[in-house]
């Protein structure tokens, strides 16, 4: 147990320790602040052209040391440090709104040259050079991507959260390993999982009874990539859902058993939809995680230029893909394709912005009354 | 009080319905579903440690005349780009999260403070490939201008700064920066997660005795959750070693091993290697990437399992 | 089936009129009952027959087993992992663990209330009344379920408190009011033993009043069995009281004695029942 007088001066009978403070009023901040302005413009100043970045940065800075040592004049060093703390605490936080709020503005700014019609009814069959062309087919490998994922995904990491909070002994060998291992598939890279994706549906290939499944030239398909996406998925629906049922107290459970309702009929008319808010809402989190990701199609999906709807046959191309070729391989003139870039990155904010308003809806209105 | 007895809807079970067995088909196809999924996580990861394995042999295996180097000698720079990446990313991260989160526990106003930390959790949603192209679309620029100028000219003498500063912006450091962006709001919401369930007991104590808000936070806030966010910056180091389109787009790779952090030669990391290659890639070459990405998994996995190993050991809060 | 007008005076003359027939239906008969949880025996060798038509009280001091018995008159104990009897407990001729007797079958035939009210939150409370056969996919028609509810809520003595909002949910409800619709929602299955597991200790006294007036009604068509940590209840509702007792920690609970309840508390034949009904422990 640490003791106070461990890390704090003696105290005495000093001016430190008077009980009023000094006069470190709000027209003092104003004045620091102001000076501390007028510090970081001398950052840019002598160059002659506006630099917002340095401004920014040289001011914050003039802030925090001038905020110290003012207070060290006016106030007792112990308030000097607690001031000082508070204005690098506060400045953090303004430090991490800059870069979201420069992503946001960039992505809507330059995402809105091409937020037209044309972008999402055009596909790129065809296109080059000047032709504006579009980001349909992207739209639609998302869907049928993310669809076919969250497909697959959503019962798995259920059943297994079913299984983990309703079945099993907490001191079985094999519920312990099934918990580790979710939690070493939440630390897959995605990266990794797009490889394993593209690895097993080379093995299916080599099996002749199931080239059903056969996934075209290549090895890419839209099914590999949903396969590589709910590695990536089901793990983050199992813990949602798990600490979800966990919630649900255990006495609903034996009024129903005391009822004589089987376990299975408990679990499916009382747990769950006691617990379907924060499952639910889990759920779209989740989806919101991987419609984004880019890595793992890269591998199994690839690039194509036309849509196709069939997860089972061929190259697809997500929004997420689209978005980076678009960018890094822009064809010419660059700009045409930079564009068409930033629209579908602006379309990717705006999708997980709108799953992420859902999920907060979702745990607002469907909490049933009188729990939590 | 009048009670009628109903012909209930039970009446018409004889009462040795005790030995007739209430249908357990519905208990046994729901737990073997249950039980089905929980094994099927088994069976998926074995599959993965599998796939990988084989498919990446060929290339641990291969003779040195396949390829002009040894396996060793192919990853090894990608290793070193991955950590050094990592690093950079996370020791800009750690100190900025943890001050974003005492600021949201102890410091903004409480109305605020929910709403806040929504918006660093904002910050986690938005897709890597957009931080990648915004990373050199719009900082890479900043910096170049900004930055690694005055970088090269005030810091040269340090092995990281030296010459010759990028004008793209295509730099190690900018990737890093990315990372640092992209890797904080994991931090910070466990960090976050902790602090709050500091013991009031403990805070208020300290201010009893007359410590100010930040003398506080020193004395019972940080201690206790010192492990809270050493396990939380090693879940964001996963995170960063794992990490592939933002530093596929932003860095210039290069082959070898640089320091340098505000050049345009650049280590590449091993996913973003992996991302860039595999398209083009055939027959051998195949098999190499995705040896490097099972060197990536096995990385990765050991800072997962230090990770949770902290959390679990050090969490209680003792002082 | 026959019609009975509830009085206590005539509920004794139905059973001295018709004799033998209305005494032993819904009875339990306990013959050294054994109740382990994996290899920790927590209750060792109880005895004791519960009569039909009244309520028993079991009182003792904590973790004496008190509560795990009573569990195991419905077998809802073994819904903990491990958890097995040796003996047998038989109501109406049958024996509840008899070879191939299924406890989900047991447990419906025999109602339960829990010490916290447990309404199902996401249930109106009408739903709720009936949930013991909407659980269990038994259709009835609106008609006949609103009979039901009523029915169950007027024996539980809420109708009057609720009959203008059934749809609204079950949690919306005061403790009291709470844990009397659990008892209706016990008694709409038409168990034949209703089982009480310290259902008052959540409640406020006005509630408790309410619920200890209730269980003297109830006892007149159900055979009742209660857990209480509260003497002067058991003293208060009960015709016959069980009193267990525990050796020391990690020993298994015991039944000491158990008899007319008048008989406990005021001449009780063991030392022990007599230390614990004067307070001198426990």
């Amino acid at each position: 147990m640490m003791l106070i007088t461990d890390t704090v001066e003696p105290t005495g009978f000093e001016p430190d320790d008077a009980m009023t403070s000094g006069s470190y009023t709000r027209r003092i901040r104003a004045a620091i602040g102001g000076a501390a302005l007028l510090v970081g413009a001398f950052s840019w100043l002598p160059g002659g052209s506006v630099n917002l970045a340095r401004w920014v940065v040289v001011s914050i800075l003039a802030y925090i040391a001038l905020t110290y040592v003012v207070a060290r004049r006016i106030e007792s060093k112990r308030q000097a440090t607690d001031r000082l703390a508070t204005a690098v605490v506060t400045s953090a936080f303004l430090v991490v709104l800059l870069p979201l709020v420069s992503v946001i503005w960039t992505v809507v700014e330059r995402g809105s040259n091409r937020f037209d019609s044309t972008f999402y009814t055009e596909t790129m069959r065809g296109v080059f050079g000047e032709i504006e062309g579009g980001g349909y087919h992207a739209v639609v490998g998302t869907l049928v991507v993310t669809g076919l994922t969250t497909l697959m995904s959503v019962p798995f990491g259920l059943f297994a959260a079913i299984y983990l909070v309703e079945y099993s002994s907490k001191s079985s060998l094999f519920s312990r390993a099934v918990q580790a291992l979710v939690d070493v598939m939440t630390g897959i890279p995605s990266i990794v999982a797009g490889l394993f994706a593209y690895a097993f549906f080379v093995f299916l290939d080599d099996i002749p009874v199931l080239t059903v499944l056969s996934t075209g030239v290549g090895h890419r398909s839209g099914l590999a990539g949903a396969v590589a996406l709910t590695l990536l998925m089901t793990p983050v629906v199992i813990r949602a859902s798990e600490e979800m049922l966990r919630l649900v107290p255990n006495e609903l459970r034996e009024a129903s058993y005391a009822l004589g309702v089987p376990k299975w009929k408990t679990i499916v008319k009382v747990v769950l939809p006691t617990a379907v808010a924060g499952i639910l809402t889990g759920i779209v989190l989740a989806v919101a995680r991987v419609i984004g990701e880019t890595a793992p199609l890269l591998v199994t999906v690839g690039l194509a230029q036309d849509t196709n709807w069939n997860p089972f046959d061929g190259r697809m191309t997500t929004l997420s893909i689209f978005t980076y070729y678009q960018y890094v391989q822009p064809g010419v003139p660059p700009q045409v394709g930079q564009d068409r870039a930033w629209a579908a990155a602006l379309s990717l904010v705006i999708i997980v912005g709108i799953l992420f308003t859902i999920a907060r809806i979702l745990s607002t209105i469907l909490k049933p009354k009188g729990l939590r | 009080m009048t009670i009628t007895e109903n012909p209930s809807p039970r009446a018409t079970e004889a009462d040795s319905s005790f030995t007739q067995p209430i249908s357990r088909l519905g208990d046994r196809v729901f737990g073997g579903l249950s039980f089905g999924a929980a094994a099927l996580i088994l069976v998926a990861l074995a599959a993965v440690a599998i796939f990988l394995f084989t498919e990446g042999l060929p290339a641990f295996t291969a003779d040195e005349g396949e390829f002009n180097r040894s396996f060793l000698a192919y990853v090894g720079p990608l290793v070193f780009g991955t950590t050094y990446a990592a690093a950079i990313a996370l020791l800009l991260a750690t100190p900025v999260a943890v001050a974003v989160a005492l600021y949201i526990s102890h410091y903004a106003p409480r109305r605020l403070a929910k709403t806040l930390g929504y918006f660093i959790d904002l910050l986690a949603a938005i897709p890597s490939v957009v931080y990648g192209i915004w990373g050199i679309a719009v900082l890479a620029p900043i910096l170049s201008d900004s930055l690694y100028p005055w970088l090269e000219d005030n810091a040269a003498f340090l092995p990281f700064f030296g010459p010759t500063a990028s004008t793209s912006g295509r730099t190690m450091m900018t990737a890093g920066i990315v990372l640092a962006v992209m890797v904080l709001p994991i931090i910070t919401a466990i960090s976050r997660e902790v602090f709050v369930q500091t013991p009031r007991l403990h805070q208020e104590a300290s201010l009893a005795l007359g410590a100010t808000r930040w003398e506080m936070i020193r004395q019972a806030v940080l201690p206790f959750g010192r492990s809270g966010v050493i396990s939380g910056a090693m879940l964001g180091l996963g995170r960063a070693l794992g990490e592939t389109m933002a530093v596929a787009i932003i860095l210039a790779p290069a082959n070898g091993y640089f320091w340098n952090v505000i050049t345009n030669q650049n280590s590449n990391t091993i996913a973003s290697n992996i991302a860039l290659s595999f398209p083009e890639s055939s027959g051998l070459e195949v098999n190499r990437l995705i040896a490097s990405g099972l060197v990536l998994f096995a990385i990765t996995f050991g800072v997962n399992a230090m990770a949770r190993k902290i959390s679990s050991t050090g969490f209680s809060g003792a002082d | 089936m026959t019609e009975f007008i509830y009085s206590p005076a005539s509920a004794q003359t139905a059973t001295v009129a018709s004799g033998v027939a209305v005494d032993t239906r819904n009875g339990i008969e306990v013959t050294d009952l054994d109740i382990y949880y994996s290899d920790f025996l927590a209750v060792e060798g109880v005895s004791m027959t519960i009569n039909p038509r009244s309520i028993t009280a079991l009182i003792g001091p904590s973790g004496c087993g008190k509560s795990t018995f009573l569990r195991s008159l419905n077998r809802m104990h073994e819904v903990i992992d491990g958890a097995y009897v040796r003996g047998s407990v038989v109501i109406n001729g049958n024996d509840l663990y008899g070879p191939g007797v299924d406890p989900v079958a047991v447990r419906r035939k025999i109602g339960m209330v829990f010490q916290r009210p447990n309404p199902f939150p996401t249930m109106s409370i009408f739903d709720n009344v009936i949930a013991g056969y909407r659980l269990n996919s038994k259709r009835m028609r609106r008609a006949e379920s609103e009979d039901l509810v009523e029915k169950s809520l007027k024996g539980a003595n809420l109708w009057d408190e609720v009959k203008d909002r059934l749809d609204k949910p079950g949690s919306g409800l005061s403790g009291g009011q709470q844990q009397r619709l659990c008892i209706a929602r016990a008694i709409a299955t038409s168990p034949d033993v209703l089982l009480m597991d310290e259902p008052c200790s959540a409640l406020d006294p006005i509630s408790t009043l309410a619920i200890e007036e209730l269980m003297l009604e109830l006892k007149n068509e159900y055979t009742i069995v209660i857990v209480t940590h509260n003497m002067q209840q058991a003293a208060r509702v009960s015709n016959r009281t069980g009193f267990f007792s525990i050796a020391g920690t990690g020993k298994p609970g015991n039944l000491i004695e158990m008899d007319s309840t008048e008989k406990i508390f005021s001449n009780p034949a063991q030392q022990e029942t007599q230390d614990y009904v004067t307070g001198r422990f426990g």
